[in-house]
């Protein structure tokens, strides 16, 4: 329950979080305070038989304690906020700059979903465990050591009883916590299988209406909810006795301690208003100690939470990884040299006419799986259009990302007008760079922000004629507001082809020498496809070009025609030439083809 | 209103364990109250040095109070969320019964899966339905009733006080508190949507946003929003610690205000001062009843909002009403569509303009054109998920109106683009195209799927868990199982809505050969964009906005030089 890289965090603010703990202790003895005024002013009316008058005093010193303590209260809670909130914020960021470090290969597929929850929803639970939790840690064991203070002096009995049971409570919660909440956390969790199904029933109801199986739902879901119900609640009378040992610690022990108490009262070894100073310290000693017990979720939320964001913090960038291959010893040597290399080759790089090489490229994107690439020399001249195809999962998309630098060979050169890539830095190399996934994003806003996104600093008169090239200025004036409709969640859906077409705006704004097209796989429709096509052809010209292709219509008319399998080249030439061959490509074709026996 | 409505309604016939639940939860704070009460009174009493056999009574009820605390809250806890799963069912059932009539048609704008998520969230909420929102004012009140009464036997004036702080802590400061933060609150809801907008947007569209050098724009965009919540966030805990703390004065100075009118009245002499601190007691302890009532307001916000959503989408009228009458017998499989018209709305453009087709028994129509021409409505219409403004559909001789929906889908078999796969065993996936069949029957229509060996690969065959929580199917291995479904189902009329979308291109070919064998003997219409494989077809239909403009079969199509032959040239690659 304590984290190393989060008290770690915790020292950012480690002023606001011990203010925190000072007002939280303040508010104890501000109670302490009241208690002994209040059974002093019980003590004198009810024994000594004193009015109003003579006790008015004391109660004002109460009423002044009572606003004292609200205020005290109200601030605390303020500064543990601010406290949170400072290393949520951080954190947050900390969290955004690395994840974009780290690249849209380790940000893909299903795992984007679930990054996005914990950029959004799993920092924010940290709120908890540094506004309530951490500091109730420390309150939880300073104050009822400041109350036992106060106790013992006056009744070692009732001191000891506190003492006694007192650690029993933490020692439980963590005892039956352990045992108990790892159930109901299972629990809950069941609770997220119960309305998965219920989704999954919500999803496929065409589905089952044309099977005419809608109306057995009914029965089903009732039957689901019960059995759930009936199985959660065998758990949870378990976990519930946590509640009950928690509770019945403190309430049977304030019992004992009244007890005690009215016994010496009745001998009286002890005085009246001792008597019923004690008892009200009673709940003053557990509160602090329940409260620990019911901000444990909070605690254990934000620790669940906080492991993941550590783990994705904790992950080496892509050149760390590289730098950690390299010799130690060189690498002082080699800094320099890169350095001195940088300076000299930037120029070179980055010249308009481009030569880019792949000399024995290998790639592996995890150590131990087999290789995305297995030995890739390829030459691009400039000016030149290569089409990569091959079976799904051959490595067509890993030379793309490549070439962009999502990604570092795992050993082997990638050149470019002879000087290594990597050798400048990745933002520059891109800027040369028009790139089209395979599934275009399309981002909260307006159409024409969407394109000018490749070029902020262009008009909207470049912006027109960039959807012109692109055959997509037709459909976009054809919607309701034009170049102004707004796209994203609750905005405009676009379909496929229609986002490939705005993509395709996008590079041709950019007007980049180098430009490199992951196709759509198979989902446009046909008018769609037919447009993106002619498209493609103004794109193409002038420029470098890449097409990872996916389908083969599309790129028999290319210059150069790669073909792939399992990671490496397996034929190259132009389409007449491989057909000739009659290799993996004339095999691929005739599939494609379709035409049946 | 309407929707609070809706769920008092759904949680009533649960009264009798609502009640005792209630109870349970009054009497584990009345067992605080207690124990607080009579330690003061017992201390009070000892203090006049009596015998300790005159203390019993008071001692075993400071005991009592000690232990039945625990076992009231223990059984409050069980019983309470008892009810709470029983009234989430109930809600759940209820939500799907209303729903069921209107779908698809009126789920058509919560196709995608987030707004589906939503719904099923919108359900989950309910589960503080009785927990945070009806249980803590009832139970308030139950108190303030209980112990109010209990000091009016003093003197009602106490009673006056307690009832005083109760409603102004119970109904004062929450209501001041959600005046306050109402434009805040809303604003943090804005805010925070955008945020999650903004963050999904750099993460699922960082490969562009790198290519294009934006990372730094994002970024900032994010960091700035991100401050703004903070901002907000900031306004809120003021408010909500402000009433905490106010909640938490007003409790002791409650407890104050009972002890100086307790303080005249022993004065006075009408008060024994034995009892003086046992009443200031309790009533501090009294307000236990009262910290829950802080985020009562917040809660029902977010349940109503929650409700009135399920309910609008509930109200609405179901597209085609069930007619009662039986549905006559087909003569023949066959499907007629004359000068069908229909649109989606009353504002909307023509979906369908004036189509007709016919497909005799067996016989195979296809239908092509563009995303948005029309071509699924077709089949919204021929399954009864909508009804049709003009003109007349067919079926085996009859108006598909004189059918009772139901019916009518018994004799279609259907395979989409979208095969929904269940969360469930592969088993149960098929059987739900005929329940009572038995395991030959499923086996070979596995086997004619080419499902078969597949399943037997698996370690527990035909038992796998497939869909989210389970094995994931490819492309090609969910279409042979919506394929063995039809085979399963046996259904006269097959309809292939764009059923090798999605696929890749080998996938496709491999799939295509089982989808010609279920083609055999049934009567098939067949939705696509993609053009091979149909030179089999008796007639092709080339759909464009809802009208026909080409029609005829492959060959002269072909030669009629319009729309499909354009298309199909873009789409063949020269062999040599």
């Amino acid at each position: 329950m304590f984290d190393k890289s989060l008290v770690r965090e915790g020292r950012s603010v480690w002023g606001l979080l011990l203010l925190t703990v000072v007002l939280g202790t303040g508010i104890a003895l501000l109670a302490v305070a009241q208690a002994w005024f209040f059974s002093r002013v019980v003590a004198m009316v009810f024994l000594e038989g004193v009015g109003l008058k003579a006790v008015w005093g004391s109660l004002l010193m109460i009423l002044g304690i009572i606003g004292l303590r609200a205020a005290f209260q109200w601030f605390s809670e303020i500064c543990a906020h601010e406290a949170a909130s400072h290393i949520r914020v951080s954190l947050r960021r900390r969290l955004m700059n690395h994840i974009v470090a780290l690249g849209p290969l380790y940000a893909r597929g299903e795992r984007t979903g679930e990054l996005i929850t914990t950029v959004v929803d799993g920092i924010e639970s940290l709120e908890d465990y540094f506004s309530k939790y951490l500091p109730q840690l420390v309150l939880a064991t300073g104050i009822p050591l400041i109350i036992l203070g106060f106790v013992f002096p006056l009744d070692w009995k009732s001191g000891l009883i506190f003492l006694l049971t007192g650690p029993l409570i933490p020692i439980f919660m963590i005892l039956i916590g352990k045992l108990a909440e790892k159930k109901s956390l299972q629990q809950w969790q069941n609770l997220g299988w119960m309305s998965a199904h219920f989704l999954d029933v919500l999803q496929g109801l065409t589905t089952l209406k044309v099977f005419g199986r809608s109306k057995d739902q009914i029965r089903v879901i009732e039957r689901v909810s019960d059995s759930f119900r009936k199985s959660t609640l065998s758990v949870l009378r378990i976990a519930f006795l946590s509640a009950l040992m928690l509770e019945f610690l403190a309430t049977i022990s304030t019992a004992v301690v009244a007890v005690t108490i009215g016994l010496r009262l009745v001998n009286g070894t002890l005085s009246y208003s001792s008597g019923l100073f004690l008892l009200l310290l009673a709940p003053e000693f557990y509160t602090p100690l329940r409260t620990l017990g019911l901000n444990f979720h909070a605690g254990l939320s934000g620790l669940n939470a906080a492991s993941r964001i550590f783990e994705i913090l904790d992950l080496p960038l892509m050149y760390e990884k590289n730098r950690d291959d390299q010799n130690l010893r060189n690498q002082i040597h080699h800094q320099q040299d890169n350095n001195d290399f940088l300076g000299r080759s930037k120029d070179q790089v980055l010249a308009s006419n481009y030569q880019i090489s792949f000399q024995d490229i290998h790639l592996a994107y995890q150590t131990g799986e087999s290789p995305a690439l297995n030995g890739i020399n390829l030459s691009i001249n400039s000016g030149e259009t290569i089409a990569l195809v091959g079976p799904s999962g051959a490595g067509k998309t890993s030379i793309a990302q490549l070439l962009l630098r999502f990604v570092e060979p795992t050993t082997g050169k990638l050149l470019v007008n002879g000087a290594l890539l990597s050798s400048i830095s990745a933002e520059k190399w891109r800027e040369q760079i028009a790139y089209v996934p395979q599934n275009p994003h399309l981002f909260a806003g307006s159409i024409a922000e969407n394109i000018l996104f490749a070029r902020p600093s262009a008009t909207l008169e470049d912006v027109v004629s960039a959807a012109q090239e692109a055959s997509a200025h037709e459909f976009i004036m054809k919607l309701p507001n034009g170049y102004q409709t707004n796209l994203g969640e609750g905005g405009t859906r676009l379909s496929g082809g229609q986002a490939q077409r705005i993509a395709l705006a996008r590079a041709m704004l950019k007007d980049a020498p180098l430009f490199i097209l992951d196709e759509a796989t198979s989902n446009l429709d046909l008018e769609s496809q037919y447009y993106v096509q002619e498209a493609l052809k103004r794109l193409v010209k002038g420029r470098t070009t890449l097409i990872i292709a996916h389908r083969l219509d599309t790129v028999y008319h290319a210059g150069r025609i790669l073909v792939l399998n399992h990671g490496q080249i397996v034929e190259e030439g132009n389409h007449e030439e491989l057909m000739r061959v009659q290799g993996l490509y004339y095999g691929l074709v005739k599939e494609y083809r379709g035409e049946l026996r | 209103m309407k929707s609070l409505k809706w769920l008092i309604h759904l949680i009533l016939p649960y009264w009798r364990r609502i009640l005792l639940a209630l109870i349970l939860s009054t009497l584990t704070i009345t067992s605080h109250i207690g124990l607080m009460a009579t330690s003061a009174y017992l201390l009070a009493r000892a203090a006049l040095h009596p015998p300790v056999l005159d203390l019993m009574v008071t001692i075993v009820g400071v005991r009592f109070f000690g232990l039945s605390r625990a076992v009231f809250r223990y059984l409050e806890r069980y019983v309470s969320h008892d009810v709470t799963f029983r009234i989430l069912s109930q809600i759940r059932v209820k939500f799907y019964q209303g729903l069921e009539p209107l779908a698809p048609a009126r789920l058509l704008n919560f196709r995608s899966a987030d707004l589906l998520s939503r719904i099923v969230a919108d359900v989950e909420i309910q589960q503080k339905l009785f927990l945070k929102v009806f249980a803590p004012p009832i139970v308030a009140l139950l108190v303030l009733c209980g112990y109010g009464a209990f000091l009016a036997s003093y003197d009602i004036r106490f009673s006056v006080i307690l009832s005083a702080c109760f409603l102004v802590a119970g109904l004062g400061i929450p209501w001041i508190i959600k005046l306050l933060s109402q434009g805040v609150g809303r604003q943090l809801v804005v805010l925070k949507a955008e945020l999650n907008t903004q963050v999904a947007d750099s993460l699922f569209g960082m490969s562009e946003i790198l290519a294009y050098g934006q990372a730094n724009v994002y970024l900032a965009r994010i960091r700035r929003t991100n401050e703004k919540v903070t901002n907000q966030q900031r306004q809120i805990v003021w408010l909500s610690a402000l009433s905490s703390a106010l909640t938490g004065m007003l409790a002791n100075i409650s407890m104050w205000l009972i002890l100086v009118l307790g303080i005249v009245l022993v004065e006075e002499g009408k008060l024994s001062g034995v009892n003086l601190g046992m009443l200031a007691l309790g009533t501090l302890s009294s307000f236990e009843a009262l910290f829950p009532l802080a985020l009562v307001p917040h809660h029902l916000e977010q349940n109503r909002v929650a409700a009135d959503r399920l309910l609008e989408l509930i109200q609405a009228e179901p597209e085609i009403k069930n007619q009662d009458t039986m549905s006559p017998k087909p003569r023949e499989m066959s499907i007629t569509f004359q000068e069908v018209n229909f649109r989606y709305g009353p504002e909307e453009l023509w979906a369908l303009n004036c189509l007709s087709f016919q497909i005799p028994e067996q016989g195979r129509v296809a239908i092509v054109g563009a995303s948005g021409a029309g071509k699924t409505s077709i089949v919204n219409l021929l399954l009864g998920f909508w009804d049709y403004e003009e003109g007349r559909i067919d079926f085996g001789g009859y108006s598909i109106q004189e059918y009772t929906q139901q019916k009518i889908r018994d004799y279609v078999g259907v395979v989409t683009q979208r095969t929904h796969i269940f969360n469930a065993t592969i088993r149960e996936n098929l059987l739900l195209a005929k329940p009572e069949a038995n395991d030959e029957e499923l086996i070979l229509a596995a086997k004619k799927a080419k499902l078969h060996d597949f399943v037997q690969s698996l370690s527990k065959g035909y038992d796998s868990y497939v869909g989210e929580g389970g094995l994931k199917l490819s492309g090609g291995q969910r279409q042979r199982l919506a394929i063995a479904r039809v085979l399963l189902k046996n259904a006269p009329i097959l309809i292939l809505d764009e059923a090798m979308e999605g696929l890749d291109p080998f996938n496709e070919r491999e799939i295509m050969g089982e989808v010609y064998q279920l083609m055999e003997g049934r009567t098939t219409l067949v939705i696509t964009h993609r053009l091979s494989g149909l030179e089999r077809m008796d007639e092709i239909l080339v759909l464009d906005q809802g009208q026909v403009i080409e029609r005829g079969k492959h060959h002269e199509l072909l030669r009629q030089k319009g729309l499909y032959r354009k298309l199909w040239d873009m789409q063949v690659i020269p062999l040599n």
